[in-house]
């Protein structure tokens, strides 16, 4: 087993992989841009070593900095979380060629699967199930005219590289896919640094449910059912949950076969997953495998009773899996809410700053992946997760009433957050009755609010509590601004703030 | 003491007095029987007759909000005795700033100067945390100015465009 695991990565997933090394009695080594020294995976960490400047490419993407850090700090496997570098196969090259355990699938497993376009071709020859479109990049907007006019319209443009729902674009009409597809490339070249965009058949409002499978290094490949992730915002995941609830064991096994095949087709070790759209009549087809951790792997943890990130080191360091594809059981519901810094009240836009109270929540199956504290200012130059909550339950309404619960403990107080956006979603008849479908979210967001006027016993409460607030003085404050009363708006300026004010009249005005 | 508070813009007066560790309160000349503990700073434990609150209290750049359950109130408190007011005025006719909303780095500029735009109209993209946000224009009008370059880097508040 490893003696010691550096971390590539930063967040909340940065401090999930240092909690599981220290259950394994392994030393973590974290690394960290400037911008990151206070950040929670440092203070986490048995080392740290500061990688360079807040820019990725600078840092958490540098592999020849990580790799110097594993180097001097003697680490013998590096875990790439999800983003950053985790489906990078030059970084997985270069871990090998430095004798250093790259935990996740084999260089040319992800090259294989890496490119959207070179998966299609290999699934396409494994007998996978597709969704009707190119293999292979387009080479011409005649091209692209040609195909779509052919699949039929609308169409989806995708960049071979990407993820996140980078470089995509849907087009409904001939017209529109000129600009779509010049748009797609400039930003797949920027995202990726690869312009190669493909074109599939859009199916519209999919279900979008994906294959957890596993795959240790002696030719054992099992899958641990699925996850609904068809909650989604513009191609961001959003609520996750395990199982789904239209797939029944039949459907399951299906999928989880074919899973199976997808990776064996690869090559692929450790632990991936499996991407589907299902249709309403309940077909399913590959859509791309995911060459690492997933963000919503807890939902899988919960309903599996198996910890992820163990068995992925586990593997990487040459054991095999300790169970059978028969002795994997799904038991419970479990649903994942991604806390994100956000501004839902603005259009959804970042909001970065410093949290100045947090109150957290705790109790029956509920699960807080975080890395974030009070105290602690949010960057603005990463993505905006901040936490994910996860509710599990006998079934997914116990599931969904706990979360419910937990969602009304939890409090960020400074930064804004999507916490009110789960709330909403959460007491949706719609996504009560299951009834979901990637266009749910843009649904739900698109109906206005009605704008319940405010509980007059409520406005009585704040306003006594203000008062008491402002009578205590500052002993009453926390890590927030020490403004008592709030006269005094020329308190000492700070870019915060004034990011704080600017987008504030942003979203008044 | 004597405060008047305002709570999302509505006005009420609040007469408080603390004696022997109790708080006794006149809300808009009501007498309100009311227990309050500091569970921690930012947070109160209020009761009010025997109804209890958890109230969080956020303060961002001078501002104050309060928190009641998952209702959120912006406050204003003020010493009726001081003589200091708040006046703003929200100026809507004549030229309007596009201002940078966060800190980040303009990655388009969508119109050019002299441009005819509706409101609601992309002006510029600004990306921060991964994310492209279009700023939009908050008139129907001409672009006046355009005050940035793509590729600039800017920080919240910077004006970048100024619609009239």
């Amino acid at each position: 087993m490893f003696k010691k695991i550096l971390i590539a990565n930063r967040g909340e997933i940065a401090v999930r992989v240092i909690r599981a090394c220290h259950e394994m009695g392994i030393a973590a080594v974290a690394v960290y841009s400037d911008v990151d020294r206070p950040a929670l995976h440092v203070r986490k960490a048995d080392e740290a070593y500061p990688i360079g400047a807040a820019a990725a490419s600078e840092s958490y993407l540098n592999i020849e900095k990580i790799l110097d850090v594993a180097a001097r700090s003697g680490a013998d496997a590096i875990h790439p979380g999800y983003g950053f570098l985790s489906e990078n196969a030059k970084f997985a090259r270069a871990c090998a060629d430095a004798g250093v355990k790259f935990i996740g699938p084999t260089a040319a497993a992800m090259d294989a699967m890496g490119s959207k376009t070179r998966a299609r071709q290999a699934m396409e020859r494994a007998g996978v199930p597709l969704v009707p479109g190119t293999s292979r990049g387009l080479e011409s907007f005649e091209q692209a005219e040609q195909v779509a006019a052919r699949i039929g319209y609308p169409v989806m443009l995708k960049a071979a590289a990407g993820g996140g729902g980078k470089g995509m674009r849907l087009v409904h009409e001939p017209e529109e896919l000129k600009s779509a597809l010049e748009g797609a490339r400039s930003e797949a070249e920027r995202s990726f640094g690869d312009s190669e965009v493909y074109i599939e058949k859009a199916i519209i409002n999919p279900r979008h449910i994906e294959m957890q499978v596993l795959a240790d290094e002696h030719g054992n490949t099992v899958y641990l059912g699925e996850r609904e992730c068809s909650l989604q915002r513009r191609h961001q995941k959003v609520v996750e949950e395990a199982p789904s609830p239209i797939v029944d064991p039949d459907m399951r096994r299906k999928m989880g076969e074919v899973a199976v095949r997808v990776a064996q087709a690869a090559g692929y070790t450790n632990a991936g997953t499996v991407e589907f759209l299902v249709d309403q009549q309940k077909n399913f087809y590959f859509l791309e495998m995911n060459t690492r951790l997933q963000v919503e792997h807890p939902v899988t943890e919960l309903v599996t009773g198996l910890d992820l990130v163990h068995l992925q080191i586990r593997i990487a360091a040459g054991q095999r899996l300790p169970f059978t594809q028969d002795e994997v059981q799904i038991r419970g519901h479990a649903i994942e809410c991604r806390i994100y810094a956000e501004d839902p009240d603005n259009n959804y836009f970042p909001s970065p700053g410093k949290i100045t109270l947090l109150l957290l929540p705790s109790g029956p199956g509920i699960r807080r992946d975080s890395g974030m504290y009070e105290g602690w200012t949010v960057p603005m130059d990463y993505d905006p997760l901040l936490a994910k909550l996860i509710g599990y339950g006998t079934d997914r309404e116990q599931a969904i009433s706990r979360l419910t619960r937990a969602l009304n403990e939890y409090f960020v107080g400074g930064i804004k957050t999507n916490i009110s956006l789960f709330r909403r979603i959460l007491s949706d008849p719609d996504f009560r009755a299951a009834k979901l479908d990637t266009g749910f979210l843009d649904r739900l967001l698109k109906q206005k609010q009605a704008e319940a006027p405010a509980d007059p016993k409520a406005i009585e409460v704040a306003v006594i509590a203000a008062g008491i607030f402002a009578a205590m003085g500052a002993a009453a404050a926390g890590a927030g601004e020490q403004v008592v009363g709030n006269h005094s708006t020329n308190s000492r300026p700070n870019p915060a703030s004034n990011w704080k004010i600017a987008a504030h009249k942003e979203a008044t005005r | 003491m004597t405060y008047d508070i305002s709570i999302d813009g509505k006005q009420h007066r609040l007469d408080l007095n603390r004696a022997e560790g109790r708080w006794s309160c006149r809300l808009d000349g009501r007498e309100v029987e009311v227990d309050a503990v500091l569970a921690r700073p930012d947070v109160l434990s209020l009761r009010i007759g025997n109804q209890a609150y958890e109230v969080k209290c956020e303060r961002v750049a001078g501002d104050m909000h309060l928190w009641v359950g998952s209702a959120r109130f912006a406050a204003e408190v003020r010493d009726p005795r001081s003589l200091r007011g708040r006046g703003r005025a929200v100026d809507d006719q004549g030229p309007r700033k596009l201002t940078a909303p966060m800190p980040g780095k303009i990655v388009r500029v969508l119109v050019s100067q002299g441009a005819e735009v509706e409101a609601g109209a992309g002006v510029l993209v600004v990306e921060a945390m991964k994310m492209q946000n279009e700023i939009k224009s908050p008139k129907k009008g001409t672009i006046q100015k355009i005050l940035v370059s793509e590729g600039a880097a800017v920080n919240a508040g910077d004006v970048l465009a100024i619609v009239e």
